[in-house]
């Protein structure tokens, strides 16, 4: 069977801000994203109504599920039970995210058959880490297709230090060009000391 | 109604720690995190904002500003019911703290949590 080369994620969230963030936290990892506000719209785009396949409407092949546990209508649980309980859907992994730590809810949705459970604001090491997890289980065959995508992100990385690196350097070479050099992009690997950190937000 | 006073007045509170929250993103990252407008959750946002996507955090920051104007709206017109429904009020104020700590607002985040303890306690009492 022929393997995506990247993997498809469906995030659901009612709340927007949490789209957005999830949905950049997923791209940034080199997947594809296709975020819902909600287990409904999930269960649309997934065609359980009456499709007999994983692919999404628009064909692409969904290779995880990240939900959101509190949402109006169907909460992120309700979903999980549907997904499970479908012949056509339950091999897809299923997590959920939520901003509250209880232990029961936690137990329950592990019960049900979720991947995993994550503790919101959800990071990017978070994320990462599903990714890889998700990799893995895709099977023998894909451990290329996985070698690929982690050579072509951090290929991507690398460009983009070595082009910030040739316009330090050129700011340096260039004694005039002063006003042309954005404090930002020197900062860019200073990530663990925001205190000295300069850049203006915004 | 003195156990709705407490509510309207952390309304009130909240609405000023938004007001003080978009002062806060606006000032240089250093001085916005020493005076703990921003929590560590800004700074993963941050970090996420690239040449590719340059406006990635602003984008962020306005969809929040949408939905906290929106919560508020809510929460205003929920303090007007007689009696109040305090499962309503929470779970508005429940989205709001949501929202406002994924993207690392920490003085919002504290007037919500501290608004939830009073809707608590309201309900309690009443």
């Amino acid at each position: 069977m022929e393997m995506a080369q990247e993997l498809h994620v469906l995030a659901v969230d009612d709340s927007h801000v949490d789209r957005k963030v999830i949905e950049r936290l997923l791209k940034i990892s080199c997947c594809k994203v296709t975020a819902v506000e909600s287990g409904t719209r999930a269960l649309q785009y997934l065609g359980l109504d009456g499709e007999k396949s994983s692919m999404g409407i628009d064909g692409l092949k969904v290779n995880l599920i990240l939900t959101d546990y509190s949402m109006p209508g169907m909460t992120g649980y309700e979903l999980l039970k549907k997904i499970k309980e479908s012949s056509v859907l339950s091999k897809i992994p299923v997590v959920i995210m939520s901003s509250e730590k209880i232990l029961p809810r936690i137990d329950r949705c592990l019960e049900e058959g979720a991947e995993e459970f994550l503790l919101k604001p959800v990071k990017l090491s978070d994320v990462k880490r599903l990714r890889d997890f998700i990799l893995r289980g895709e099977g023998d065959d894909n451990k290329e297709t996985e070698k690929n995508i982690k050579q072509v992100c951090s290929r991507k990385r690398k460009f983009l230090d070595d082009s910030t690196t040739q316009s330090m350097l050129s700011a340096v070479v260039t004694v005039h060009d002063i006003e042309s050099s954005s404090p930002e992009s020197s900062a860019s690997s200073e990530s663990q000391q925001p205190l000295s950190k300069q850049s203006k937000i915004g | 109604m003195e156990r709705n006073n407490n509510l309207h007045r952390q309304v009130a509170s909240l609405r000023q720690s938004l007001f003080d929250q978009i002062v806060g993103f606006n000032w240089f990252e250093s001085l916005a995190w020493v005076q703990g407008y921003v929590d560590e959750q800004f700074i993963e946002l941050e970090e996420l904002q690239d040449d590719a996507t340059p406006n990635f955090v602003e984008e962020v920051v306005t969809l929040f500003y949408n939905d906290s104007a929106r919560f508020i709206h809510n929460i205003d017109q929920s303090l007007e019911e007689h009696p109040l429904d305090f499962a309503k009020l929470d779970n508005y104020m429940h989205q709001f703290k949501g929202s406002s700590s994924s993207i690392g607002a920490k003085k919002v985040k504290i007037e919500c949590t501290q608004f939830m303890v009073y809707c608590r306690a309201g309900n309690v009492e009443g």
